[in-house]
């Protein structure tokens, strides 16, 4: 590792920093508004100007403003440690995830394992916040959010199996390779229907991995208040809340990469091919990667703002009695399909 | 392929963490108050400790949770190797799974993949205040 | 660098391993325990072993963490726990079982030679354990899938059991 490797890396944090920023700003704006729209408000309408767009700014300004405050019983260095473990394993999620030909922190070959690997680091943050509030609200949401995050870790890794086994690599780059040419080439529509049977349980799974509706008891307002942030203020607030939004991004990007056709245009006339010239290749691959991911982030918030509330019993049904068998047998049917037609 | 830049990363998420908090510990005001830093119970003073001790519907799911966990983490280096390996692998993880989901159909059975249990419904709830949670 | 790197990462694994032990509250435990198993996690990625770290991060520091967190929780261990033995019978016990541990682990490293010939970092990858645990080692791969079913079992014989005294019923359930 040289010092030009590291200087691409620090570059590489500070674009997903930016670009993670960039996003919750937006997406906390759109989800008001589309929320808004849905029960037939306006929402906000004056910050900023045009359809206040700049709403989510004078937030951050107040957070900033608001006093920090930890509550005596809780116990204070873990309440502290807890906003870190969230955040930083939230970005080094973004590490792996292809946003263009070449703009990737790394593109490890073990790549969805390590996302595997590091969702499960933001479980231990989670417990430790709600366990370190000393708060029965923020406690029990700890636990819904881990008991719900790790079941449902298993669907999200058998379906994520799929297109692995389509393409027989981890590494996020070849998984995203394999799916160029135009989006009946796409991984939804490989080996049809399994593998948009898989996109769809990990789009599923996924909403309850970010604590969202229709899963989301973990913040269950009405009940829980916040959840596992009930006691966080100001700054240390917004870093879970930043990292929840980032988090949301984070596996619409998987759920593009894997099965959306990546950084890859739906028709292959508009993209610009790498060799004509590379940074624009690599601009028109952002683009169409983030507006994949800006599509499935709007469908989070539409699916947020029409459902209900899942029961416990109901979500723990839907993992382990629907999602799960599926998802075995769609397993052992698309390898067969895979096994058989390759001899 | 190298690691280096998933330390960076680490490191990048503290430092944004630390500079936001290091920013707010400049800019807001600090008047701590023993009101103010009381445990929030929605404007009552709290009743006991949080820290009671939780239900083992909770340790059932961590349990199970871990026994598949390790099955799906096993189904990875088959896959990326499916097209290698061929039919002979394929019959072996399909006996694999089919042990396994013996295994899941007996919990099934056993009705301990319901939060509540209709058996024990009566014995895991105290005064009558079931737990939906 | 690499060696600066390692140094760093060992001290922390120690350091944490030694905080597991040294704190009163069983859930700090449980996570400076989940902070061990990610160095080591680290350090298997130092050696090339791709597929023990992620396994180790995914099954150790995530899936443990959260059985350690719940077990806690469920049984609710106060902060100190009263020792059924107290005095220097204790102190002696500790010794002697940390003298046997070190015992055991001179004798199991005494043979070992660190290794001179270059490392070869294809060993650990996934595609190779794949492999290798496909082709030469398909039955203990069955067999492993029968221990798992076991446990499965086993859960289910240890949940069945119906609460003995009233005061597990109480705080029973969580809202």
């Amino acid at each position: 590792m040289t010092w030009l490797d590291l200087l691409i890396a620090v570059a590489c944090v500070a674009g997903v920093l930016g670009f993670i920023s960039v996003v919750a700003l937006v997406a906390i704006w759109t989800e008001r508004k589309i929320s808004a729209h849905i029960h037939d408000r306006l929402g906000p309408m004056e910050t900023g100007g045009f359809h206040g767009w700049a709403q989510t700014i004078a937030d951050m300004v107040k957070l900033l403003q608001k006093e920090d405050i930890i509550p005596d019983a809780a116990d204070k260095p873990l309440f502290k440690l807890a906003p870190y473990i969230v955040l930083s394993a939230t970005i080094a999620s973004f590490v792996v995830l292809p946003f263009g030909a070449h703009l990737i922190g790394t593109d490890l070959n073990i790549g969805i394992y390590y996302l595997v690997a590091i969702s499960s680091l933001e479980v231990a943050g989670i417990l430790m916040a709600g366990w370190a509030s000393n708060n029965k609200w923020a406690l029990f949401g700890g636990m819904r959010s881990a008991s719900q995050m790790i079941s449902f870790e298993i669907p999200i890794g058998l379906s994520l199996l799929i297109p692995i086994m389509i393409v027989g690599s981890l590494s996020m780059q070849d998984l995203v390779g394999a799916q160029a040419g135009g989006f009946w080439n796409w991984g939804v529509f490989s080996h049809l229907p399994f593998a948009m049977i898989a996109f769809i349980v990990y789009f599923w799974a996924s909403l309850a991995e970010v604590n969202r509706t229709p899963f989301d008891l973990p913040e269950g307002e009405s009940e829980l208040v916040a959840g596992f942030h009930v006691e966080y203020s100001g700054m240390r607030f917004a870093m879970f809340f930043l990292a929840e939004f980032a988090n949301m991004f984070l596996v619409a990007g998987v759920a593009v990469a894997l099965f959306l056709g990546g950084w890859h245009a739906p028709f292959s006339f508009l993209e610009i091919s790498a060799e004509s010239n590379v940074i624009l290749h690599n601009l028109v691959g952002f683009f169409w990667f983030a507006s994949k991911g800006m599509v499935l982030l709007f469908i989070q918030q539409w699916l947020r703002w029409t459902l209900p509330r899942l029961r416990v019993d109901q979500l723990m049904h839907v993992c382990w009695k629907i999602f799960l068998p599926f998802s075995f047998v769609n397993v052992l049917i698309v390898s067969l399909w895979i096994v058989l037609t390759q001899s | 392929m190298s690691f280096a830049p998933v330390l960076v990363f680490f490191l990048g998420g503290i430092g944004l963490v630390a500079a936001a908090l290091i920013a707010a510990w400049v800019i807001a005001p600090s008047n701590p108050g023993k009101l103010k830093n009381s445990t929030y119970e929605c404007g009552e003073e709290p009743v006991g400790s949080p820290w009671v001790r939780f239900n083992t519907r909770f340790y059932v799911v961590a349990l199970i949770f871990l026994v598949f966990d390790v099955e799906v983490l096993f189904l990875y280096p088959w896959a990326i190797n499916l097209r290698q390996l061929g039919m002979y692998a394929w019959v072996d993880m399909a006996v694999f799974i089919l042990i396994l989901a013996v295994g899941l159909a007996y919990v099934w059975g056993k009705g301990d993949l319901e939060w509540i249990r209709p058996k024990h419904a009566s014995a895991g709830s105290v005064g009558g205040k079931d737990g939906i949670n | 660098m690499e060696v600066a790197l390692f140094i760093l990462i060992a001290l922390v694994t120690v350091v944490s391993a030694l905080l597991v032990i040294i704190r009163k509250n069983a859930v700090s435990s449980v996570l400076f325990l989940v902070l061990t198993f990610f160095c080591l996690a680290m350090l298997y990625v130092m050696l090339g072993a791709q597929f023990i770290a992620a396994m180790q991060v995914i099954v150790y520091a995530g899936a443990i963490m959260v059985l350690f967190i719940f077990v806690v929780m469920l049984l609710n261990l106060g902060t100190d726990q009263k020792w059924e033995i107290t005095g220097p019978v204790r102190k002696w016990m500790g010794f002697g079982s940390a003298a046997g541990i070190l015992l055991i682990a001179v004798l199991a490293f005494r043979g070992m030679q660190s290794p001179t010939t270059e490392m070869d970092t294809s060993i650990g990858t996934v595609s190779s354990i794949g492999e290798t645990m496909f082709q030469s080692y398909v039955l203990p791969f069955e067999v492993a899938s029968v221990l798992l079913l076991a446990a499965i079992i086993g859960v289910v014989a240890m949940i069945s059991r119906k609460p003995v005294d009233a005061t597990t019923v109480e705080g029973g359930n969580e809202s």
